[in-house]
């Protein structure tokens, strides 16, 4: 995959004249903004716990060796092991190894954005291993063979049409011919065949939303069960969790917890929250005999030493997605990226390279919305606008933008001539726009005025109003 | 050197220092044993009541009950009433119970032929309606995700008003923590698919709670629970 300037570009284009989709994305964007509306207007405590999770995940990042290792020396002691790794690579080699070793030929997978980060299916199934999706958004994805288009709605930009059409390419084998008009017909499907593969599997993978410090614990949330069916019932469970996810206590993991919920979904609570710490205890009558957490840095670590450190509090709830501007026009597969919307535009740029994916840092408006929602309050406008800041002196930015940018420069340091000119652009602009003040067409903007029509200034320049606020208040 | 000493290495050497002192860790560990209480929500109702509102709001199912020893027979009602088979998976903690005849229980963690378990719960929370769960010999996990009905006993001497509420009891524990620790908020559900809230995903799709508000120790009717 590649985010060039021109393929991002393609892209975009290609999304805005996708009906199908600017329809899945237009119901999307209504339902999570909402949702999360009224879930924290129920909590008025809800802007102090955003400032104590920021808080408390700076108190971790001040302290990651520490509560890593402290996790670790936790989690042995209750029969798990860690595995580390610094790069995809060794991650998914890691994993290979544990599902070979464990004579697997069946995986089950439930959702785990870092998985998809590491490309761990690819790898699983190029080493010979069956895996299959469990989480009902990523099964559809994998029968179309399509990454995520958002981190916990991954399959968002699908309509019903096209799923019942995948079932039918694809669940006829099984000698299932559901009617496949309504959504429960679908889910029903799903989860009879996917039932089989929970039972088939020889190795379970998770990710995790919190790993705790304190008692050796990984927490995963799920609406549909999906993660604890494969957590519970092969013989082998393999949990892969970046090296931010760790927390110091229950009680810090409780207030993420708080977060997560309402910033996600609008739920105070998915319907599971499972706290797995270790394999079955000698007694016990099920669970997994093995239990292995790999712990995954790529990139991590150096992130958490420059101005991109604030990123490592990312609980991954997807609010910012949800209410970006460019997210919510294009969808998350113009990013061509595992993490789309604002935290992607941030993530894939440092995990990747600059060169590859820096202009994903320009696929922002500043408007501030991000921020304003984050649940740990990462200032994720700013963090764009030092990649943009990066990007530029990389040399990386396009020639025609470049020469673009210098000419403002030497515009802007002459006020004389910037309000000379940019008065003559609006008395003409406003000129064109006519009686209705607006342009329907502008050379040179065609891409804007190709969607809307461009709004013609009235009332002069904004120096010129402001001047005349300015007089008016003092006179008055 | 190891992927573990060079991720390690480059933590400190981000944060700009060597290993924490023994100081630091002194303090950290001072944290851990007395973490910061964050900001929780609050409600006028008694902790009864907010619990019955949150399971109505998980879409969970509920019945109530005087005394434990009337649950099995509210268990055989709910498997009559919906005309489920009447092999039932039950937690081995209830082995003691007096399962009626039209009951078949199967003590043990649930198989793939079963349509209903019935289970115990270690504790409930006021603040989201959340059942927990421990794994264990007595209360095997499967049990809370195979069978598509699940029935829960929760005593209203269960009932905790928050989350935090629940870590105490869990470091109290003598066998430290189980495997699993699962807090269920209602039958499984996703919206995957258009953004429809759609119940029964990949775990049950009726999660009842039997709610019973005699304490154990007070109810002269109840056989061992």
């Amino acid at each position: 995959m590649t985010t060039g300037s021109d393929s991002f570009r393609t892209r975009t284009a290609a999304a805005l004249k996708n009906a199908a989709l600017q329809t899945a994305l237009q119901r999307a964007h209504t339902g999570f903004v909402e949702k999360r509306r009224q879930a924290v207007s129920l909590l008025p405590e809800f802007e102090a716990l955003r400032d104590e999770g920021a808080a408390l995940c700076e108190h971790t990042l001040s302290y990651l060796d520490a509560y890593l290792q402290r996790y670790e020396s936790q989690l042995r002691q209750q029969g798990g092991q860690v595995h580390w790794a610094e790069t995809p690579e060794q991650a998914c080699e890691i994993i290979i190894d544990l599902c070979r070793q464990a004579g697997a030929r069946h995986i089950a997978k439930g959702k785990s954005m870092v998985s998809e980060e590491i490309g761990l299916n690819a790898a699983l199934e190029s080493a010979g291993f069956e895996v299959v999706e469990t989480d009902l958004g990523e099964y559809i994805l994998q029968l179309a063979k399509e990454p995520p288009s958002h981190i916990i709605a991954p399959a968002v930009h699908k309509t019903r049409a096209q799923i019942a059409e995948l079932f039918k390419r694809f669940h006829t084998r099984y000698g299932i011919q559901g009617a496949r008009t309504e959504i429960s017909e679908l889910v029903g499907e799903a989860r009879q065949v996917l039932r089989e593969r929970f039972l088939r599997a020889e190795v379970g993978i998770t990710g995790a939303n919190f790993l705790i410090a304190e008692t050796g614990s990984s927490v995963l949330v799920t609406n549909e069960g999906n993660g604890d069916l494969s957590s519970s019932l092969p013989p082998v469970h393999i949990v892969v969790a970046g090296i931010d996810k760790v927390v110091p206590t229950l009680e810090d993991a409780t207030a993420l917890l708080r977060l997560l919920g309402r910033s996600a979904t609008g739920q105070e609570l998915t319907a599971y929250t499972t706290l797995h710490t270790g394999p079955r205890r000698a007694q016990d009558l099920d669970g997994p005999q093995q239990y292995h957490v790999v712990l995954v840095d790529n990139g991590r670590s150096t992130m958490l030493g420059n101005e991109f450190r604030p990123m490592l509090r990312c609980i991954r709830c997807g609010a910012c997605l949800n209410h970006c501007a460019v997210y919510g026009a294009v969808g998350g597969h113009a990013y061509a990226a595992v993490y789309p919307g604002p935290m992607g535009a941030v993530l894939t740029p440092l995990m990747r390279d600059l060169r590859e994916a820096g202009d994903l840092a320009h696929a922002c408006t500043l408007n501030g919305r991000c921020a304003s929602v984050c649940p740990v309050k990462i200032p994720l406008p700013d963090l764009l606008r030092s990649l943009r800041c990066h990007h530029y002196a990389a040399g990386l930015v396009p020639r025609r933008q470049r020469w673009i940018l210098t000419a403002w420069v030497w515009l802007a340091q002459r006020p004389r001539l910037y309000q000379a000119l940019t008065g003559l652009l609006s008395w003409s602009l406003a000129g064109l726009g006519g009686r209705q003040h607006r342009l329907r067409h502008l050379p040179a903007a065609s891409g804007w005025t190709q969607a809307r029509d461009l709004p013609a200034p009235q009332g002069g320049t904004f120096q010129q109003a402001w001047r005349r606020q300015q007089s008016c208040e003092e006179r008055g | 050197m190891n992927a573990r000493e060079a991720i390690l290495g480059r933590i400190r050497q981000a944060l700009g220092r060597g290993a924490i002192s023994s100081m630091t860790q002194t303090s950290l560990e001072s944290r851990m044993f007395a973490p910061p209480q964050h900001s929780r929500p609050h409600w006028p109702d008694d902790l009864r009541a907010r619990f019955i509102a949150k399971l109505a709001a998980n879409a969970a199912e509920l019945t109530e009950v005087q005394h434990l020893a009337q649950v099995p027979a509210a268990v055989a009602a709910y498997v009559r009433l919906h005309k489920l088979s009447p092999r039932v998976a039950v937690a081995p903690a209830l082995r003691a119970w007096p399962w009626p005849a039209e009951v078949l229980p199967d003590f043990g963690p649930a198989q793939r032929h079963h349509q209903v378990s019935v289970t115990p719960c270690f504790a409930a929370i006021a603040e989201t309606g959340s059942l927990v769960l421990l794994s264990g010999p007595h209360s095997p996990t499967s049990l809370n995700f195979l069978p598509t009905h699940h029935l829960v006993v929760v005593q209203r001497s269960q009932l905790l008003s928050h989350l935090e509420d629940l870590w105490p009891l869990l470091r109290n524990r003598n066998a430290g923590m189980p495997r699993a620790v699962n807090l269920i908020n209602g039958p499984s559900r996703t919206a995957d698919i258009e953004q429809t809230l759609q119940l029964g995903a990949h775990g049950p799709c009726h999660v009842r709670v039997i709610l019973c508000d005699t304490p154990a120790a007070d109810d002269a009717s109840a056989e061992r629970p």
